[in-house]
Parts: structure tokens; C-alpha cells; sequence
């Protein structure tokens, strides 16, 4: 079941500055990315104002503020699959699907991370939709998986 | 203990606890700095401060480490100046080319760096980030673009003003300074001080201009186009000019505002003095009737920003005076347009301001009527002197003329506006006489002038003990409204002004204002108090003038329709 923000704060009634970075990644890991509201709420909960709280938000890679897509799809940029051409994987995917790192598409369907190292490097390069993982995959199969979760009827 | 250093070969004692920066710069050894902010402390993102240790050889950020006795420094060695100019270039190498077009062209710190540093060509290309020009503010305009990340803004909106409107957002080569969610400064809890304009060492951030407006009515043979000009810009305005800073320059600006082409000069010190009229008046009111206590100013649109958006509570507190700009205004619009038979409509109301936050003021929906704003046009102190200098009028060959008459004609009380206290030091001048019908014996309430953050003194008026506080740099209003909140009941009075100093040092001001400009144009604000005879308001005969043909009384209901105001809670990213 997903926690509201508000539940997540409650829980958590005397967390001070030093528990931002816990508390944001609470919030993700429930809601999926951190809306406006989740960092208004923090900024109120903490009694930080909310420029300091999206100062350290946008510091880290690991915060995204745009909600995950049905598929979401990791790409590996990690040392093995960057020699393997995962840059060009990754901006073929950006190309179709019109969307750059960390946004989703307009429908809903599709988001795109950029994770360091999957821990997958003997499969490189190597993108994760939805905790599968697809091997090897180049900037042509990359568009028929994306395709096959698109026309999937679930 | 004193330390023992070297620098440069040149044998200079030092205390413990010092940085190399203070050192050299106490002994007159100039280091560049961009990030360092006097008395705050130390970020040492910048690196241009470095200097070379000869022992090791390695470069330290002077303004960050502290002396150690037998330190051998070199503050200009070749190993120094190629550090030094690699940052400049490095800084350079996503800076925008267009200098020549720049607001701070020929009074930029990055201009000035890359000149003194030699810099003569794009050694090292970066990529250039694409960035919106934010003018959402009614105030400020943020060119990111232009920012050089030095953080200066970010910790004077922060640690000086208490706000934080504004932090460092991503990271690395994609870093930018803004508001929360890299959205319009309009969204953000910003007040439109100007103190972030004041540090920035480029032209990432400036005030939002009116000159096209401005020009086209000045051109326009229908339109009166009449000035006001606040307490503070007659001892700021000659520091533009390359004179002292302090001096006062009050009748040669009048002189040259009608060279320019307006058609009227007053001075709102004329209503800092109607202002303490109201003031006052409404103080001994609320003292008569039990109203809420502690009364608090408002004649700074920065405070009163800030008192919407961190403390509704405390609106019921604000005194219901519109400031002194805003009371021109209106009174521009209605008695002198009556008595002078023009149409409002056909009157540009220019005020000039030591502040940018006078601008968003000058647009609020209360501060118009009918549908006509009070006032149509701020300008900053930097703009006077931009439109003086674009008119060509030299400064040191004219003479000085008198302001316009009524509305033209001030006591002293109305000039010390400028500095931190003044507003009190007036109000009690003119309180003490309404409550007792004589005038106070020394004017002079010492304890409330002078640059500390929180000033208090006890004030005795026939009995009536009056609790009275100032406060200056709007973190130091928030260390004060605690202390109320927590139930502190022994101040009754409150002055607050969001810039430190007051006016004088407001965000409006000549760039480059430091401690020294500050110490001068206050203690040019005081002899004017000293050396003139007519030392309150209610002693100015224009003011009584107003009050009879006018006005009414004070709080009357005139008075309550073009000099009162009303607040209201502000729902802003804060």
C-alpha cells in the first residue's frame, strides 16, 4: 500500500534537519518521485525553507520529481556497459520515446533512470524495465522492447 | 599571543584565530576574493583568494585559513597569478560575451578580475548553459545565465535577511542559483530587498528598469511628470558621481531633476513627516483604547513582505500607515492634482528610492485609486544616476535649487528616516509633544542610532513608560518577534527596517556600498538633524498647512481613505 506524505511525517514527529535526506527518500520509495507538495510538506515539517530542501533534492541523483511511468525503465551506465555503448543506448531511447533522463512521457506509460552499476556487467550493456533485466541490448532492440511493452494489454 | 608571518619577505604580527585574509588585507596587501562575504564565515568555493606557501609550495585559500605562527606566504608569485587567472578563465569559459550590453558593465567584479588578470582571449571553452532570464519580480531580474556561483546572494538571503527565497539548485556543471523548483522569484518567499543585488559580482542579478516608461512620459508634453525623492538618496547619490561618500547633495539633485525635465521635485521626506503625524497619532490611540501592542512600522515594503508571508500574526501589530513613498503618491494624485487643477490621469509619479523593494510596493493593488496607482515609476539610487548621467548633466556646474512648495518642505525628524531608528527617534519627538504639549529637551534618543542589529531603550513620556526596540537586517526582527512571541510584554514600539543600517544601506543603493559609505552617509544623516532648527514634524509648516486645508485631523477620515492601509497573509514557496 502507498503512504501518503502526510502519514510518512506523522510518523516521524520530532525528525529535525538531519533527517531531510531519510525522510525524502521515505517519501520516494512511497509515492514513486517527490511532488511539490511532498517538499512543501517536509520544508513545513522541518521548519526548512523549501529552497534548502530542493537545493539537496536536485544535489542527488537518487531523487526524481516527476512520477514513474507504467515501465520504468533503467539504463546502466556503469563502467562495463558504458564501454559497451550504453551512451548511445540511452540516447536512441531518449529519441524515441522524446523524453530525457528522469521524466516521464506525457501518457504515462514511460520513464527513463540512469543508474550507476546494475551489477549486471557481464550482460552489458543492460537496461532494466520493471526489475527485468535485458541483456545486451543495442540501439535497435532497444525500440522493439519498448514497443512490445507498449502493445502489451495488461 | 601574537604570530609571527612572513609575506611577500615583509616580517607582520598576527593574532590567533586570524584568516591570512584579514592579515593581508590589514596590512594593505591586496588578494581578490568573489565568494567572501566581511564577517561571515568562510566558504572557500571560490579559490581565487589563494596565495602560495613558500615552504611547500602549495596554494591555500587565503580567506579561509587561519595564521599560524612562522608561515611564509607569497601573495603574487607566478604560481599564485597562473592560479588565479585559470579560475577567471575557467569562470569565463560559460559566461555570456555581452559585456557591452551588460546592466553592470564597467562595475563588475568578473570584468574587472579578467582585466587586472590579463585575460585576452576564450582560452577554455565551456559549454554554455541555456537559462530563462527570470523577470517575474516586480523588483529583481535573475540572468542565471550571467551567475558565476560565488553563493554570496544565497547567504545574505539566508544567514543576513533570514528569507532563503533563493539556494543552490543541482549539481556540478548543471549547479544554478534560484528559487524553489527553479521557479520565478514572483513564487518565492522573496521580499524585493535588493541585498542579493548589492553582492552579486556580475550582472546575474539587478533591478527590473522602467527608463522606456519613464523617457516616453518625460517626452510626452501632456503628461506631468513629477519626483519624489526618498531621505536616504541626497547622501547616496554623490557616491555615483566619484564624490565622497556622505555628501550631502540634496539641492543640486533637485537642480538636476529639473534639468532632466520633471516638471515637480518634492521630498518624501515631507511625508516621512505626515507619516509620523499618523504614526504617532495612531500609537497613542492604540495606548487610549487598549489596541494591540507592540505597535510596529511600516514604512518598509521589504518587512512588510516578510510580515505577510513568515508572521500573519503579527498584521494586527503592523501600524496601519502606508509609507512615506506611498503617501506622496496618493497625495499627488488627490490634493496637489485638486489644487493644481490637473487631471490625475495625466500625472507620472516617479519616486526615487534607496531600495528595490519599493518597486513591488509601488504596484500593490492597495496603493492605486480608481484604477490609477499612486505611483507610476521607482527608481533605485543606481537608476538616478544612470538617467543624470544619460542627460549628460554635470553635477559639479550646477546650482542648487529648493524643492517644490507645499509638499517640498521638511524637518529633520523626516529626514533621519534614512537611518535605522530615524522612524522611532521621530515618532517619539512627536508622541512626547501630543501627549504632553511640550517639546522634548533633548531631541537626541542615542540608544536607538548606530548599526546594532537590536536596539532598545526605555522612554519616559509624563509618566508613560514606553518600551521601544529597532531592528535592522531581518534576521535580527526575527530574533526580536521570538522573544514576543515568547511572551516578552516590555516593548510597546518596534521599528523595523529589512536592510542593515536602514535605508541608507538599502538594496537600492550605489554597488559596491561598503562599511565605510554606510558610516558616512548615516553620520551626514545625523548632522543634517544637528545643524537645522526645525527637528519634528509636527513643527512643519506644510504639514500644519495640510493638515488645515486638507487633511482634517489626523487618523481622520480623510486620512483613512489616502494614508492607511490594510495587510493581508501571503501564500508564497517558503
Amino acid at each position: 500500500m502507498i503512504k501518503e506524505i502526510d502519514a510518512i511525517l506523522d510518523e516521524n514527529p520530532k525528525a529535525g534537519r538531519e533527517d531531510l535526506i531519510p525522510l525524502l527518500q521515505e517519501i520516494q520509495e512511497n509515492q514513486g518521485y517527490l511532488s511539490e507538495n511532498a517538499i512543501i510538506k517536509v520544508g513545513k515539517h522541518l521548519q526548512l525553507p523549501t529552497s534548502k530542501i530542493y537545493g539537496v533534492a536536485t544535489f542527488y541523483n537518487q531523487f526524481r520529481f516527476e512520477p514513474k511511468g507504467k515501465y520504468h525503465i533503467q539504463v546502466c551506465r556503469g563502467t562495463a556497459c558504458h564501454v559497451l555503448g550504453s551512451s548511445t543506448v540511452l540516447d536512441q531511447l531518449e529519441k524515441h520515446l522524446k523524453i530525457k533522463a528522469d521524466q516521464t512521457t506525457k501518457d504515462n506509460l514511460f520513464s527513463i533512470e540512469v543508474v550507476a552499476c546494475i551489477g549486471a556487467c557481464g550482460l552489458a550493456p543492460v537496461i532494466c524495465v520493471n526489475g527485468e533485466f535485458y541483456a545486451k541490448v543495442t540501439s535497435e532492440s532497444i525500440k522493439e522492447i519498448v514497443e512490445n511493452y507498449r502493445n502489451k494489454n495488461d | 599571543m601574537s604570530l609571527n608571518i612572513e609575506v611577500n619577505n615583509q616580517k607582520l604580527s598576527a593574532e590567533k584565530g586570524e584568516t591570512i585574509l584579514e592579515v593581508l588585507k590589514r596590512n594593505g596587501i591586496k588578494v581578490p576574493t568573489l565568494c567572501h562575504i566581511k564577517d561571515m564565515l568562510p566558504t572557500g568555493a571560490c579559490r581565487i583568494c589563494v596565495v602560495e606557501q613558500r615552504k611547500t609550495g602549495k596554494l591555500i585559500p587565503s580567506c579561509s585559513q587561519p595564521v599560524e605562527d612562522g608561515m611564509d606566504i607569497l601573495t603574487n608569485s607566478p604560481k599564485v597569478n597562473e592560479a588565479r587567472k585559470t579560475i577567471i578563465e575557467l569562470l569565463l569559459s560559460n559566461h555570456p560575451d555581452d559585456c557591452l550590453y551588460c546592466a553592470r558593465n564597467m562595475n563588475c567584479e568578473l570584468q574587472t578580475l579578467s582585466n587586472t588578470y590579463h585575460v585576452r582571449e576564450r582560452r577554455i571553452r565551456g559549454v554554455k548553459n541555456n537559462h530563462h532570464l527570470d523577470l517575474s519580480s516586480a523588483s529583481i531580474v535573475r540572468d542565471p545565465a550571467k551567475c558565476i556561483l560565488c553563493g554570496r546572494c544565497v547567504r545574505i538571503c539566508d544567514e543576513v535577511m533570514g528569507i532563503s527565497a533563493i539556494d543552490f539548485i543541482n549539481r556540478g556543471s548543471n549547479s544554478i542559483v534560484g528559487p524553489t523548483f527553479n521557479k520565478g522569484l514572483n513564487t518565492s518567499s522573496c521580499i524585493n530587498c535588493g541585498q542579493c543585488i548589492m553582492v552579486c559580482p556580475t550582472g546575474a542579478l539587478t533591478e527590473k528598469n522602467h527608463f522606456p516608461e519613464l523617457l516616453e512620459a518625460l517626452n510626452d508634453p501632456k503628461k506631468i511628470v513629477v519626483a519624489q525623492h526618498a531621505p536616504a538618496i541626497s547622501v547616496s547619490l554623490a557616491e555615483e558621481f566619484g564624490m565622497e561618500a556622505g555628501k550631502d547633495i540634496n539641492g543640486i539633485m533637485n537642480a538636476a531633476l529639473r534639468k532632466i525635465g520633471f516638471n515637480k521635485v518634492f521630498d518624501t521626506s515631507f511625508t516621512a513627516d505626515l507619516t509620523i503625524m499618523e504614526e504617532s497619532a495612531e500609537l497613542i490611540e492604540r495606548v487610549k483604547n487598549g489596541g494591540t501592542f507592540p505597535m510596529i512600522t511600516s514604512c518598509c515594503p521589504g518587512w512588510i513582505k516578510f510580515a505577510e508571508e513568515f508572521y500573519p500574526e503579527f498584521l494586527p501589530n503592523l501600524s496601519s500607515c502606508k509609507s512615506p513613498q506611498q503617501m506622496m503618491g496618493a497625495i499627488i494624485k488627490s490634493h496637489y492634482a485638486q489644487s493644481a487643477k490637473i487631471n490625475p490621469e495625466d500625472i507620472y509619479s516617479v519616486s526615487i528610492m534607496p531600495c528595490t523593494a519599493k518597486k513591488f510596493e509601488g504596484q500593490r493593488a492597495e496603493m492605486t485609486s480608481k484604477g490609477i496607482s499612486d505611483v507610476d515609476a521607482v527608481l533605485t539610487t543606481r537608476e538616478l544616476a544612470a538617467l543624470i548621467k544619460l542627460y549628460e548633466i554635470d553635477l559639479n556646474n550646477i546650482e542648487p535649487e529648493l524643492a517644490d512648495s507645499p509638499l517640498g518642505l521638511r524637518s529633520s525628524a523626516g529626514k533621519i528616516f534614512a537611518s535605522s531608528g530615524g522612524v522611532m527617534e521621530a515618532a517619539i519627538r512627536t508622541a512626547n509633544y501630543s501627549l504632553t504639549g511640550k517639546e522634548l529637551v533633548q531631541f537626541k534618543v542615542k540608544e536607538v542610532r548606530g548599526f546594532k542589529g537590536i536596539k532598545e531603550a526605555k522612554i519616559n513620556i509624563d509618566g508613560l513608560e514606553l518600551g521601544v526596540a529597532v531592528t535592522s537586517g531581518l534576521q535580527n526582527a526575527k530574533e526580536l518577534l521570538a522573544q514576543i512571541k515568547n511572551g516578552r510584554k516590555d516593548i510597546h514600539f518596534i521599528e523595523i527596517m529589512a536592510c542593515p543600517g536602514g535605508c541608507i544601506g538599502g538594496g537600492g543603493q550605489p554597488i559596491n556600498t561598503d562599511e565605510n559609505a554606510l558610516i558616512a552617509r548615516m553620520k551626514s544623516i545625523y548632522n543634517i538633524d544637528e545643524k537645522e532648527s526645525i527637528k519634528v514634524s509636527h513643527k512643519n509648516p506644510e504639514i500644519r498647512d495640510l493638515y488645515r486645508d486638507f487633511l482634517g485631523q489626523p487618523l481622520g477620515e480623510k486620512s483613512h481613505h489616502l494614508l492607511h492601509t490594510t495587510y493581508e497573509e501571503r501564500d508564497v514557496l517558503k
